[in-house]
């Protein structure tokens, strides 16, 4: 549920042109029973359009099942880098010209690369709807990845990985604890891609994976705000209707291979206070026997940190005084098996050491008690609420229904959300720690931080100078 | 495919003519002097309380920190409460609590639903914990640990040393220099009964602005914004702050740090709220980097030469003149060169102004893009404090249209000649270190 905020940064999301990162789907979801229309064109593209009249506005999104976990090593980043070549040019548009139309029509305007996903939007007056649909569909099958804008764009992600990662301890952490935690599984590497693929990469592998992946059918477009939903069924159906493209293979599994025993990584970076990660095997929405294992694991990390009121909050920030932070998180929404997983800063006075016992201490409480009704009725009182709050933002709606429908989930299944919250018992989840929260499927990751004198022993490769060209 | 595009932009025309108005703001005081802004939003269940006391960082005198320490206090216990109970009893209920310090503001806000005894619960405990905060001796140590590390973690961070940097060097002794998350020695040097005094000085109703958005009437509007202020003293309004001065020559700091990259930041004392040139130079500055990827800055940097994954400009409008900022990250050895090209896209901005279509695509962008700066409640109550804090025209939102579209080529020209000085820069850039 709340993780500390270097899962902002770090999380599963790289937001696109213009540093927008956008809030990633969390644990609650609105109910707004069976107000999602859902549409599909002949070509195979998937229309949702859920009416919101609250202001005279709409957010319009186009979702590929395309991200960092569809991409080999070679390539990592792949997805990514396309992405932002996808604002450099049509067959009609230059370089550009996408974002200053939308810009003139009033309309914000960005995208992102998730590791299951890659999106395109656009904010605008309802009025300007049609724009958007222009554009995209145009950029769909048309795109052009000029040479010589490749060569520029490909350098501003890099200054983008050194901003976001290499510059930054707890991002690298992050980084090299997915490498080590995940082995076979895609969600091994970085969604941005690591900079040596991003230094070899070429033209030709962007090109290659724009023909792959840019067809109707393998597109979703998600309408949500002041609009109609026939008209703009009507209107897709007059720019993405004439598209045609290739029928998309599934992505291989690349299944995750069954850890056998607790891993352990140190990163030392530059920084001035040590971080912990730790990460436990479990099972998603998607890949999940039984699903209401995924809904107790969603009420585990609610009891762990639901709120300030919650256990890692209270016992271990306010009551023992061992973190500054600390935090647990579990995303059902990814599209294949994931991690449970936990962070936290020390308090002055106390080691690394001291959080991640702390924290075990935490995961065993969990393992051989059972939650109290206390702490379920704040949990279920927070998702009540947080559902109707949601409603506040057409953007935040329009995300949760791209991302279930683009991991291979039903929208419909965000009208369950709550009911399914509800009737999760403390025995299920005490039966879900036991059986996930376990030391054969921990992979830890600390930051430890550099001193100087040890960074002038290290050799030049290590201090960065290496991504020089 | 153009032509068609074409069609759009003549149809932006007509669009941009039928006005927009903003939220209809009613305004009122409490008996003990508390201002009080309300929007009616009746289409969800929710209601947005949002107080303002004029108690931000610009507040922390010899003593860095005071004000964010007290802000993170306010939610650690009441009279009768203790820090795990005020959670408890704020989740139990799905109420969200903020709190939030900046150099002007000190912000409180909650969100609840909007069931009787659900707000009741959420309010009485938010006015409580704004007005009579227990500020535990063991919270405080807590809390200002917490930020000692939080001031080591940011030691380094190339972003947040180049923020200290620059506001130090533009602000030069003005209580804007000041840095939220104070410093070691200050920190060090606090005592419980600095933060009391602080609370006892600044949260008070004379000095409080109070915003509520949501699906509550007028009159249960100033119920809630009774209970708010009822146990607020009536206190005094913080005393005015100093003008900003005007930098006298230009300063350029180089630091070391072993970042891949460097961040650079450029500027100068800006515009304050309410200021003559504020929507001029809002509507100049979205042309020089302040609309994204379309601005000339990004333009010049990202999207010629690959230089920078942010490229950008603003102006921090604040109570006084807050700064002017043009800003960049690029790896080391590109470093300067990018500092150039940010200063000659400046000089030729300031010399030259605009081009005419620059202004008017900017226009379109700015007009036709009003609707998204209010559609949610959120955005509404932000927009409504703010005007309340820095006593804007209740129709400022009203007229920004029609102010936005007034501005001419000439006048953004003028208005940066006259307030941006290219030979009296900030110049700060972090990193290029061993």
């Amino acid at each position: 549920m709340r993780l500390s905020p270097v899962f902002a940064l770090t999380a599963a999301i790289l937001a696109g042109s213009l540093g927008f990162i956008p809030e990633p789907v969390g644990a609650v979801h609105r109910d707004g029973k069976a107000d999602v229309r859902q549409y599909q064109l002949d070509n195979g593209m998937k229309i949702l359009v859920k009416e919101d009249h609250r202001a005279p506005v709409v957010v319009s999104q186009v979702w590929y099942k395309v991200g960092s976990s569809y991409e080999h090593n070679g390539i990592t980043g792949v997805s990514h880098v396309l992405e932002h070549m996808m604002f450099k040019g049509t067959k009609t548009l230059g370089p550009n010209e996408f974002s200053k139309i939308i810009s003139a029509n009033g309309g914000r305007e960005n995208a992102f690369t998730g590791r299951d996903y890659t999106a395109y939007f656009q904010r605008m007056h309802k009025d300007r709807i049609e724009v958007s649909f222009r554009l995209e569909a145009d950029r769909m099958r048309n795109l052009t990845l000029p040479e010589e804008e490749f060569a520029k764009e490909v350098k501003v992600v890099m200054e983008e990985r050194r901003l976001r990662t290499e510059d930054k301890p707890t991002s690298l952490t992050y980084e090299q604890f997915s490498a080590a935690a995940y082995q076979t599984s895609p969600y091994h590497h970085p969604v941005i891609g690591w900079m040596d693929d991003l230094m070899s990469m070429e033209n030709d592998d962007l090109k290659a994976w724009y023909e792959r992946w840019y067809s109707p059918a393998n597109a979703t477009l998600v309408v949500v705000g002041d609009v109609e939903a026939d008209k703009v069924y009507r209107l897709a159906k007059k720019h993405f209707g004439p598209l045609t493209g290739p029928a998309v293979k599934p992505v291989k599994p690349q299944r995750e291979v069954k850890q056998r025993g607790e891993r352990r990584i140190k990163v030392r970076a530059e920084a001035e206070v040590p971080y912990l990660l730790m990460g436990y095997k479990v099972p998603v929405l998607k890949t999940v026997e039984d699903s209401n294992e995924a809904y107790a694991l969603e009420m585990l990390a609610g009891v762990l940190d639901g709120g300030s009121s919650a256990r890692l909050s209270r016992e271990l920030v306010r009551g023992k005084q061992i973190a500054v932070s600390a935090g647990a998180g579990y995303d059902m929404y990814n599209r294949i098996d994931s991690l449970f997983l936990f962070d936290g800063r020390p308090a002055n006075g106390h080691t690394i050491e001291d959080v991640e016992k702390a924290i075990r201490e935490q995961v065993e409480g969990v393992r051989t008690t059972l939650a109290t009704q206390d702490e379920l009725d704040r949990i279920k009182a927070q998702v009540v609420a947080a559902k109707v709050y949601e409603l506040d933002s057409v953007f935040y709606q329009a995300m949760q229904i791209g991302t279930l429908e683009t991991v291979g989930l039903d929208h419909s299944l965000l009208d369950e959300y709550v009911d399914r919250i509800r009737a999760v018992t403390p025995e299920q989840i005490q039966a879900v720690a036991k059986k996930y929260l376990v030391d054969d499927g921990l992979t830890v990751a600390v930051l430890e931080p550099l001193n100087k004198n040890q960074h002038d022993q290290l050799p030049a490769s290590e201090k960065g100078d290496s991504n020089a060209k | 495919m153009r032509n068609n595009l074409m069609n759009s932009f003549l149809g932006l025309l007509f669009f941009v003519s039928s006005a927009h108005a903003g939220p209809t703001i009613e305004q009122w005081q409490t008996t003990n002097g508390a201002r009080v802004f309300y929007v009616n939003a009746p289409q969800l269940p929710i209601v947005d309380v949002r107080v303002v006391f004029d108690a931000g960082s610009a507040r922390d005198g010899d003593k860095p920190g005071l004000a964010g320490l007290t802000s993170s206090l306010l939610d650690e216990g009441t009279g009768t409460l203790g820090p795990d109970q005020v959670a408890e009893q704020f989740e139990g209920v799905g109420a969200q609590y903020g709190a939030d310090s900046l150099r002007d503001m000190a912000v409180a806000s909650v969100r609840s639903l909007t069931d009787k005894p659900i707000l009741d619960k959420a309010l009485n405990l938010f006015s409580d914990v704004v007005a009579k905060p227990g500020f535990p001796e063991k919270s405080y140590e807590r809390n200002r640990q917490a930020m000692l590390v939080g001031l080591q973690v940011e030691s380094k961070q190339p972003n947040s040393i180049a923020s200290k940097t620059f506001y130090k060097q533009v602000f030069q002794g003005h209580p804007y220099s000041i840095h939220g998350a104070g410093t070691e020695a200050s920190l060090n040097a606090m005592t419980l009964q600095d933060v009391k005094d602080f609370h006892k000085r600044y949260y008070v109703a004379s000095n409080a602005v109070i915003a509520i958005v949501g699906a509550v009437s007028r009159s249960e509007a100033e119920t809630m914004a009774n209970r708010v202020s009822r146990d607020l003293a009536k206190g005094e309004r913080a005393v005015k702050l100093a003008t900003v001065p005007a930098l006298e020559k230009a300063v350029n700091k180089r630091i070391q740090h072993t970042s891949q990259q460097t961040h650079i930041l450029v500027g100068q004392p800006g515009m304050h709220r309410g200021d003559p040139d504020y929507v001029t130079l809002y509507v100049g500055n979205h042309i020089l980097g302040g609309s994204g990827l379309v601005s000339r800055l990004s333009d010049h940097i990202r999207e010629q030469r690959g230089l920078a994954y942010s490229a950008y400009s603003y102006f921090l409008p604040m109570r006084e003149d807050g700064p002017f900022i043009m800003g960049l990250q690029t790896k080391n050895d590109q470093a300067d060169e990018a500092l150039k090209i940010l200063n000659k896209v400046l000089n030729d901005y300031i010399t030259k102004g605009p081009t005419a279509d620059e202004l008017k695509r900017s226009k379109q962008n700015i007009t036709g893009g009003f609707a998204l700066r209010i559609d949610s409640n959120k955005k509404i109550t932000e927009y409504v404090a703010m005007i309340g804090f820095y006593g804007l025209p209740l129709d400022y939102l009203d007229t920004f249209n029609s102010r936005v579209e007034a501005v001419t080529l000439s006048d953004i020209k003028d208005a940066f000649k006259r307030r941006v000085h290219p030979d009296r820069l900030v110049t700060v850039m972090v990193g290029n270190g061993k």
